[in-house]
Order: structure tokens, then C-alpha cells, then sequence
């Protein structure tokens, strides 16, 4: 999908500025009027001016040791969004893929497929036990297959036969995972085991079938980590993979509640609420990628440039340079690394309160450490200084993340707090809201759900 | 644990040194892994891209032992570890800065590729109907994951420095998968010929053998476009015939 786009916008005669990083919104009054940032290849300063801005920067995996993403997924949208007035919503919600891949250690985290479990694929412990099965969720008990042989015959297309256990929601997988594991039946390197070979009892051709329809899956495995998974099964645990929370947009225009400022996809939040299910992120970006894009043009014609405040620049330029000046300061990638294993260890999975409270602390420290970190070298493609930079972002979003968990006591979709382990139906009435206050501190409140339009309430009336 | 030696490529546009890092490596590591810890531990400021670390970004692109490899899937338990692993950006683009290439003339070759042009819908509701063994056959082109190993190691590039003159394979195959795409219509022959110089490539194979998604550039995409060049421009039957149909036309 990403090479169909990238073919059809050369063609379209869109000016692509790569490998640029955004440090800051500028406003004129209440708009957003561009942005102020850096190219990489000589670490020059730039500034952008723009009639409207759509961020698409994802999301904020890195703020967690153990991710499916990229470096890039720092939070920079939610932060820029944040540091120019937006509001974040529902922060808490991040998804745990139940699936990445746990050894050998340097690709711990790489993304495992949903597909491999969707062509047949089983999640069995050490003693060799489908335990997906010793633990249905009554609300999808209905719709879930109560035997294997059912199972298989859904990964076979059989659309009378329920779905295995293995493809409940993503949450609910990663929390058995972590049960396994932690009560003695995981793998030898901390996961469980996801067997495709399996199949071949079902199949002549089993071996061709998985090379077909996993063929990165099988590639995967096959470079990274020795293993042919047409034989033998793969080692899985759960990995930070996507937030559902995000920047607060109008669902229409995906516009936030700063003028002009507009953003779409993992960075954007809404559309998946408490728990993403499998795909809905490709079909959220094409059809509110291309709202946000229609909207944004609409406002831009609507709209002149707005003025540029130098002396913001100035401001924003001179803190972006500032680690150059101690040239014996702390190292970024330290900072970014314990940065990472408290999110993992006290905001991840299954989280309390005291933890939290304990992770929050640790943050405050990073605040004072991010001011003292040091660079080598010069400007010029850095990353050194890029991490440095990044790191800002990182940890408002880690803070804003921590604050949201710890405001909704219960445990909805993707959050899972051991000290409040139910539902509570009065916060399932609420959203919470992340947003900067005028003393420059991180301001956490509740917002009722917005009433269901009636076209809404009518098309979830008639799939009932 | 274990320690290894790798002799990274540090410099810029002006030039640069091979500098020595020791470095803990456990098992399962990857190139990648090493100079990423390198960059945490000692060298803060080693520029190199990477993303994915699953060798579909095509980012990290290197030549590692002087072999062009992705570094994310370079495992270390395939290298001499007992003489220094060398890694350095790759020949055929400029240096920004290290281990970080300009390859900026890949997106402004591709730019210039006439674009997929289908036929009209097949069907009322605006959909086609393909063959699936029309749709494999393109399928392998489109597993490139642009890394342009395969422009690095190509001579007419790398050591001719033809850049005005060729488009290099990974090129050749965007347009056999624009060419072999069962609704596309528009034709790419001329430029192919002449723009793009088809003719340059001499079937080394090289590019084949870099391919990190194992593609088979030569055989399933260059040479049947040597050969739809050669029918247009070189058979002398075809010749005659376009030349008839054209008179009768005229």
C-alpha cells in the first residue's frame, strides 16, 4: 500500500521534505501558522509557514522497551499537538500486541503477524496446552469456537465455524500470554510458542500453504532467528504495537481544537476507543487520512498565511541547541533507555496504582536529567542529538499516558489495572482528557462521552 | 558474551577514516545491533538510518565486509568475527555523513517513469478481472522494499557513474511491473531504450545476488525487456510490418 501511494505522489506534484523533524507548532493568536524544525543532513533550522498542518506522525512506541515500532515512534505529534493546545484523549489505551517476536534478544519486540494465527496458527505453553482455550471472556464466549477442530475450520473459511481462541482481542491474548509466563509455562526465553507447522496434519501440501501465505513471516524467522516455522514453532510474546489514544480531533474534519492544526492516523484518537481491533488502523488512516487532507486544503483556502513570531523561533532554536553547549553532559541514549524500562515495567500491561505513582516520580527525575543531556559531534546528521530532542517528546507523552491510566480506575479494552480488575460503568461513560494549563502543567480531567448521533444509533440498531 | 571489533566508515562529504569499536556481542545479533550499540555506548553522534529492523524499510543499506547487505539482516553468526567486521556506506551515492548515503537521484529517476495508466473498468461497477498467474508474475517486482543494493552493486553505476545514462535495476524492474501489469496500457519501450538505457546492463547478474527480497532482476524483469526493445527497435519483420501499417494507415 505504502509503494501505490508513493508511485501514485510522485506523479501529483507534492513536494516531499525528507528526513525533516518538527520541533514546534507556530501560532499567530489562536491558529496554527506553521512549523519550526530541522533538516537532518546539516541540522539546519527551517521554517515552514502553512495555512493548515495535518500531523500523521503515529505513535509512541518507543516510549516502551519492548515495541514493534520504529525509532520514529516518539510521540512527536501528540506532543506537538499537546505543547500548542490540543487535547489528548484517552492516553491510557495502548495495545499490546500479543505477538512479537521474543528471541534471539536484538529483534525482541518485531512484530509477529495476526495472519499467522489467522491461517491456523496456535498458542500453546511448554507443557504443549492450547491454554487460549482454558480462558474465554464470557461476553465472547457466543462467538467463539469451543473446540479445535472448529477452530481450523474458521481459518479455513467455513463461515458457520466460530473463530479459535486465539484471535480474541489483542489485550485479552497478551494477559494469558503474561499468565503462562509467569506462572512457570512459558518457552525457554520468556514467551510462548506459536505453532503454523501444525497444520500439516490438516494439509498434504502444509509446507507450500504456510511459505504462500506468510511468506515474511517465514523469511522472518527464517534469517532472524533460524527457525523454519513450516517445522517447528515460533517463540511469542506480547509487544507495545499501537495507542489507541491520541490527539483529540472533530470527527468530520479531524481538525483539533487549535485552528488549522489537523491530524489522521495512529496520532489522531477516536476511532479505535478502548481496543484496536486487527486492520481497523489501515482503514482509519485511508478514510480520515483523506478527510483530514480534504478539510486541511478547505481550511487553507479559506485562510491567509498567518504572521511568523521570530522571538518564538529564536526561543525554540536556542533550547534545540542547548545540549551542545555541555559537551560533558549525560548521555541521551541512557536517558531514553531507563526511560523506556520504567514505562515497560510500571505502565504496561497490567498496571496499579502504586506503580504508577512510582513511574511518575521517575519522570519528574527525566524532566531534570532531559534539561542536562550532552552531545558530540556537530550538526550535521546526529543522532545524538536527535534522540536528545526526541526525548522531550517521549516524555510527555510517557507522562501523559501515566496520568490517563491512573485517572481511569478500572479495567476497559486495552488498559488493565490489577488493584481495580473490573469494568466500572460510570467511567465507561468518560473520556479522559490530557491537555497543558496556563502554569505550564499537565492537566488530566474527565470529559463525558458525547451523545451518539441518531444515524449512528440506527446503523448500530440495525447490525443488532 | 564475546567481544568483536568492527571497523565502521566515519566521515563526511570531504572524506572520512575506517575507525575501530569494540563491542559486547551476544548470540542472534545483527549487524545493525552492533552499530546501534556502538552508537549508544561510544559514538553518539555515528549517523546511519534504519527503521523496521525486519528488512522491509530498505533503510539500512550498507557494505558490510565489503558485501552490500542490509545491516538489520546481516546476522553477526555469518561473519568472521575473529578478524574486524568493516561496514561503510555504500559506493555507488555520495556521503552525507557516515554510514548515511544520498539517494536522493533514486526518487528523481523515479519520478520520470511514466506512470501506471489501466484500461477502462471491465466491469459496470468499476472493478477489473485479472488471471492470477498475470498478477505472480508482477507480484516479484513489487517486493522490492527500495534498499537500492542493487544500484550500489551495479558497475555501470558504481564504477561508470552512468546516472544520466541508466536507471540501474531496481528501476528496470518498477517498469516491468509496469510494463508485464496485465491492465496497464501506457508503452515504455523508447524510453527504455533510449532515456533509461536498457542496453547499458550486460546481464551481470550482480543486482540479482544483492536482492535482499531475492528478486530475479535479470531474468524475470530485465531481460524480457531487453527482448521487448529488441522486437520494437531490432526485428527487422517488425520493423517492415509497423512501417506497412503505418503507410496503410497514413
Amino acid at each position: 500500500m505504502i509503494r501505490t501511494l508513493q508511485d501514485h505522489g510522485v506523479h501529483q506534484g507534492i513536494d516531499v521534505h525528507m528526513e525533516q523533524t518538527i520541533l514546534s507548532l507556530l501560532k499567530d493568536g489562536e491558529r496554527v501558522v506553521g512549523a519550526f524544525g530541522y533538516e537532518r543532513e546539516r541540522g539546519r533550522f527551517k521554517i515552514f509557514r502553512a495555512k493548515a498542518v495535518v500531523l500523521a506522525t503515529g505513535g509512541i512506541g518507543r516510549a516502551y522497551k519492548i515495541t514493534s515500532n520504529s525509532w520514529e515512534y516518539t510521540g512527536d505529534g501528540h506532543a506537538l499537538a499537546y505543547e500548542a493546545g490540543a487535547e489528548l484523549l484517552d492516553m491510557e489505551f495502548i495495545q499490546f500486541h500479543p505477538t512479537g517476536m521474543v528471541w534471539p534478544p536484538s529483534v525482541m519486540g518485531i512484530l509477529v503477524t495476526e495472519g499467522v494465527r489467522g491461517d491456523g496458527g496456535i498458542l500453546t505453553n511448554k507443557k504443549g496446552r492450547r491454554f487460549m482455550f482454558d480462558d474465554i471472556p464470557e461476553n465472547y464466549r457466543t462467538q467463539t469456537a469451543d473446540n479445535e477442530e472448529e477452530g481450523w475450520r474458521y481459518c479455513q473459511g467455513d463461515k458457520n465455524a466460530r473463530r479459535p481462541p486465539e484471535l480474541l482481542t489483542r489485550d485479552h491474548v497478551s494477559r494469558c500470554i503474561v499468565r503462562e509466563v509467569k506462572e512457570g509455562r512459558g518457552s525457554p526465553h520468556g514467551g510462548v510458542f506459536l505453532d503454523i507447522s501444525w497444520i500439516k496434519k490438516k494439509l498434504p501440501n502444509a509446507e507450500e500453504y504456510i511459505k504462500r501465505k506468510l511468506p515474511s513471516m517465514y523469511h522472518q524467522f527464517k534469517q532472524l532467528a533460524d527457525i523454519d516455522i513450516t517445522r517447528e514453532p515460533m517463540e511469542v510474546g506480547p509487544t507495545t504495537h499501537y495507542i489507541m489514544g491520541g490527539v483529540r480531533v472533530d470527527p468530520d474534519t479531524q481538525m483539533s481544537r487549535v485552528a488549522g492544526l489537523f491530524a489522521a492516523g495512529e496520532c489522531a484518537a477516536g476511532i479505535n476507543g478502548a481496543n484496536r481491533l486487527g486492520g481497523n488502523s489501515l482503514s482509519d488512516l485511508l478514510v480520515f487520512g483523506k478527510r483530514a487532507g480534504e478539510f486541511a486544503a478547505k481550511f487553507a483556502k479559506e485562510n491567509s498565511l498567518g504572521n511568523v513570531d521570530n522571538a518564538k523561533v529564536d526561543v525554540a532554536a536556542r533550547e534545540a541547541l542547548a545540549p551542545f553547549e555541555q559537551s560533558r553532559g549525560e548521555n541521551p541514549y541512557e536517558l531514553q533507555q531507563n526511560l523506556q524500562e520504567i514505562m515497560q515495567d510500571s505502565v504496561g500491561i497490567v498496571r496499579n496504582e502504586t506503580e504508577m505513582k512510582s513511574a511518575l516520580e521517575h519522570l519528574g527525575k527525566f524532566w531534570q536529567r532531559v534539561k542536562r543531556l550532552g552531545i558530540t559531534g556537530n550538526r550535521e546528521f546526529n543522532p545524538g542529538w536527535h534522540t536528545a530532542l526526541d526525548l522531550k517528546n517521549l516524555l510527555t507523552v510517557s507522562e501523559a499516558i501515566t496520568r490517563a491510566a491512573l485517572e481511569r480506575k478500572e479495567s476497559r479494552g486495552a488498559q488493565f489495572r490489577e488493584d481495580y480488575p473490573n469494568k466500572d460503568d460510570a467511567l465507561g461513560n468518560v473520556n479522559t482528557m490530557v491537555s497543558k494549563a496556563a502554569d505550564g502543567s499537565m492537566q488530566v480531567r474527565r470529559e463525558p462521552l458525547p451523545e451518539m448521533p441518531d444515524y449512528l444509533k440506527q446503523v448500530i440498531d440495525e447490525m443488532k | 558474551m564475546s567481544t568483536a571489533v568492527f571497523k565502521i566508515w566515519r566521515g563526511d562529504r570531504s572524506g572520512g577514516e575506517f575507525r575501530d569499536y569494540a563491542t559486547e556481542v551476544s548470540e542472534g545479533m545483527v549487524v545493525l545491533d552492533a552499530v546501534n550499540q556502538i552508537q549508544a555506548t561510544q559514538a553518539n553522534d555515528l549517523a546511519c538510518r534504519w527503521n523496521c529492523k525486519a528488512g522491509k524499510c530498505g533503510s539500512c543499506s550498507a557494505e558490510v565486509n565489503g558485501m552490500p547487505k542490509l545491516m538489520c539482516m546481516t546476522r553477526l553468526s555469518e561473519l568472521p568475527l575473529e578478524k574486524p567486521v568493516t561496514v561503510e556506506p555504500m559506493k555507488a551515492f555520495p556521503v552525507l555523513k557516515d554510514l548515511v548515503t544520498d539517494v536522493s537521484w533514486n526518487f528523481r529517476v523515479k519520478k520520470k517513469i511514466k506512470k501506471f495508466k489501466p484500461r477502462p473498468p471491465d466491469a459496470p461497477d468499476g472493478t477489473w478481472r485479472m488471471q492470477q498467474q498475470d498478477i505472480d508474475r508482477v507480484q516479484e517486482f513489487r517486493k522490492c522494499i527500495e534498499c537500492f543494493l542493487c544500484q550500489d552493486v551495479c558497475h555501470v553505476l558504481r564504477d561508470h557513474r552512468m546516472y544520466e545514462k541508466f536507471i540501474g535495476p531496481r528501476f528496470l524492474i518498477h517498469v516491468a511491473a509496469l510494463e508485464m501489469h496485465p491492465l496497464d496500457t501506457a508503452d515504455r519501450i523508447e524510453e527504455l531504450r533510449n532515456a533509461q538505457g536498457i542496453g547499458y546492463c550486460n546481464i551481470t547478474k550482480c543486482c540479482t545476488k544483492v536482492c535482499p527480497e531475492g528478486i530475479e532482476i535479470t531474468d524475470n524483469g530485465i531481460i524480457p525487456l531487453k527482448e521487448r526493445v529488441v522486437d520494437d527497435f531490432y526485428d527487422p519483420f517488425g520493423w517492415f510490418w509497423r512501417w506497412i501499417k503505418k503507410k496503410l494507415k497514413g
